[in-house]
């Protein structure tokens, strides 16, 4: 993050004033959505910078990803392997695949920096496969990069409101 | 077979003609009846695992445990005894713990301000001059009656008097002492915080899976294929591992065979010392060259301790039923006292493989769940456990031990269950 572009500190709730800019970062946040819920993994896995971290905590909103567990915690690579096991159609609590629609909301850009755009937005996402119908519901913050006229994800950290509790399998791309 | 299925409220269930030699019937897994039946002569009555010293380090620390369904606080005492007492105001019922951990040195109840020391006795109420005449001694936190700690698991029983725990370990006690043995302080810790995964599904469909052998290659075919994991061979048809049944419930995969055969230390878990520089020097300079070298092939055991704690190699699952089908696994990272390097992997690799977003076990709680809706078909009645039955052999220690993917395991389970089962309500 470079400190001397910045707009507005970090966690600040004020949003930019940039229509543009706030329009241009929804349309990322909904495509990267539908690719999700179409489970279209190679083109979600295209959304992701080399050193993306796609993080999913438990026990609270902030807790350490290095000393604590975590839901989710994947470098680059482990997110491929996510993808690429997704892929071999024996991932059997995707197979069949859960059916998924979910909501994008409340986004806000958090921090503006020259090549970094911290982004904040509440999901909710409604599953339904063999068990039954799952409603899930967090807090998403991102860190998007610039690229081509498009951004592609730094970052992606995925706060469930409930993740203080026992969640239900969780093997579809939240 | 019709009677035998219809577990009444009232009627005792014919446990024999329930658990065979080489099969169970479905209605185990789905009665809600043998459900309630188990809570009081299983999980209220024999050795059930609460959680690990090293969750309560300090004087007053507490934290928020179960038995079953039962909320638990785990406490340290002033005099650095673990206690366990049942979250219930001796009042009006309160729940008076709602924190998950902390440090506190009395409870008070919200209600009506009744306060309770870490050790479960009742400091003191508001206005107490409404109870003169009354005995309050007889007012405390219950705390449950029996509670053993081995090798810093600590283990409850709600029964006063039964087995001790070291006679429920019986065998088994000797996999926690290679897992410990294994940290070169001799001791593990539960630092790293617990994912809990909720499955739509009875207790003993996981309970059973934790040492089948036999499902590895098909469930976990997704991960083996795109992972360079070696687990995939262990369980494989010309692996030398054994399925170990120690009596009393307690099951084991018994690897040890197989890490002997490649004598590569910490092949077990995946890497060499050149990864691991520190741990493997602090090994040596603990246990000798010769003996640390001995450990480090043998790695750490693969127990389901019955009938709620499995040591999983890297981490701790610890089973809590809810329902007759709904269960949480609470699972976390070993960590080994003095060794951060080989922590922090075991911390990367658990979050990589267990939890609800979990690389292996989502997969597998998609099993439990097919299970149980599996079992709610009337017919053929049955699940089979006969795989290997032919060829159960004895180790020399007098254990029941098969081909790692045979089926001594479950049976050992059920052969525990039914004897627990079958003891006088």
């Amino acid at each position: 993050m470079s400190g001397a572009a910045e707009r507005l500190p970090l966690g600040r709730a004020e949003p930019a004033d940039d229509a543009a800019q706030l329009h241009e970062v929804s349309q990322f946040l909904y495509r990267e959505a539908r690719l999700q819920d179409e489970h279209q993994y190679e083109s979600w896995e295209k959304l992701w910078e080399d050193d993306g971290i796609y993080w999913v905590p438990a026990n609270g909103e902030d807790p350490d990803p290095d000393t604590g567990m975590s839901i989710i915690y994947d470098n680059r690579s482990r997110i491929a392997l996510r993808v690429r096991q997704l892929l071999t159609g024996k991932r059997h609590s995707q197979e069949p695949r859960s059916r998924l629609r979910r909501l994008v909301s409340n986004i806000e850009l958090l921090r503006l920096g020259e090549r970094e755009i911290e982004v904040g937005a509440n999901v909710m996402v409604f599953e339904s496969n063999q068990r039954g119908d799952t409603i899930w519901a967090s807090r998403n913050e991102y860190v998007l990069r610039r690229h081509d006229g498009s951004f592609r994800m730094a970052r992606k950290k995925v706060v469930l409101v409930n993740n203080e509790k026992a969640l239900y399998t969780l093997s579809f791309l939240i | 077979m019709a009677q035998a299925m219809a577990v009444g409220q009232a009627a005792e269930p014919h446990w024999g003609e329930l658990v065979l030699p080489d099969r169970v019937h479905g209605s185990l897994y789905a009665d809600p009846a043998v459900f309630q039946l188990e809570l009081e002569r299983i999980w209220y009555r024999t050795w059930v695992y609460v959680g690990h010293v090293s969750e309560v380090p300090q004087v007053n620390d507490f934290v928020l445990k179960s038995i079953g369904p039962q909320s638990v606080i785990m406490t340290r005492d002033r005099d650095g005894k673990v206690n366990l007492l049942l979250n219930r105001c001796a009042h009006r019922g309160l729940q008076v713990c709602v924190r998950q951990r902390g440090n506190a040195a009395s409870f008070t109840c919200p209600f009506h301000a009744w306060t309770y020391a870490n050790d479960g006795r009742l400091m003191g109420v508001a206005l107490k001059d409404g109870y003169e005449g009354s005995d309050m001694a007889e007012f405390r936190l219950a705390a449950v009656p029996r509670v053993a700690i081995y090798k810093g698991f600590v283990f409850g029983s709600m029964a006063a008097d039964g087995p001790s725990l070291e006679e429920h370990l019986g065998g088994a006690a000797e996999t926690i002492d290679r897992l410990v043995r294994n940290s070169p302080e001799g001791e593990v810790e539960i630092t790293a915080g617990f994912l809990q995964h909720r499955v739509k599904a009875n207790w003993k469909f996981v309970l059973e899976n934790e040492t089948d052998g036999y499902h590895p290659a098909y469930v976990h075919a997704s991960i083996f294929r795109v992972a360079d994991s070696g687990i995939g061979a262990l369980y494989g048809g010309k692996s030398i591992a054994v399925a170990r049944d120690y009596g009393n419930g307690h099951t084991e995969n018994d690897l040890r065979p197989e890490f002997r055969r490649h004598a590569q230390p910490l092949l077990w878990f995946g890497t060499d010392e050149k990864r691991l520089p520190d741990y493997a020097a602090a090994m040596r300079k603990v246990h000798g060259a010769e003996a640390a070298e001995r450990i480090m092939i043998d790695g750490t055991p693969h127990v389901m301790i019955f009938p709620n704690l499995f040591i999983a190699e890297i981490q701790i699952f610890v089973l809590q039923p809810l329902a007759v089908d709904d269960t949480v696994q609470h699972v976390t990272a070993l960590q080994f006292k003095g060794a951060p390097d080989l922590n922090r992997r075991l911390r990367q690799q658990t979050m990589g493989s267990v939890g609800p977003a979990g690389f292996l076990l989502a997969d597998d709680s998609e099993m439990y769940e097919r299970s149980q809706r599996g079992v709610a078909a009337r017919e053929p009645e049955w699940n089979y456990l006969g795989r290997g039955l032919q060829r159960e052999r004895y180790d020399e220690l007098g254990f029941r031990i098969g081909h790692n993917t045979d089926e001594v395991t479950s049976r050992g389970i059920w052969r525990h269950y039914r004897t627990l089962m079958e003891q006088a309500p």
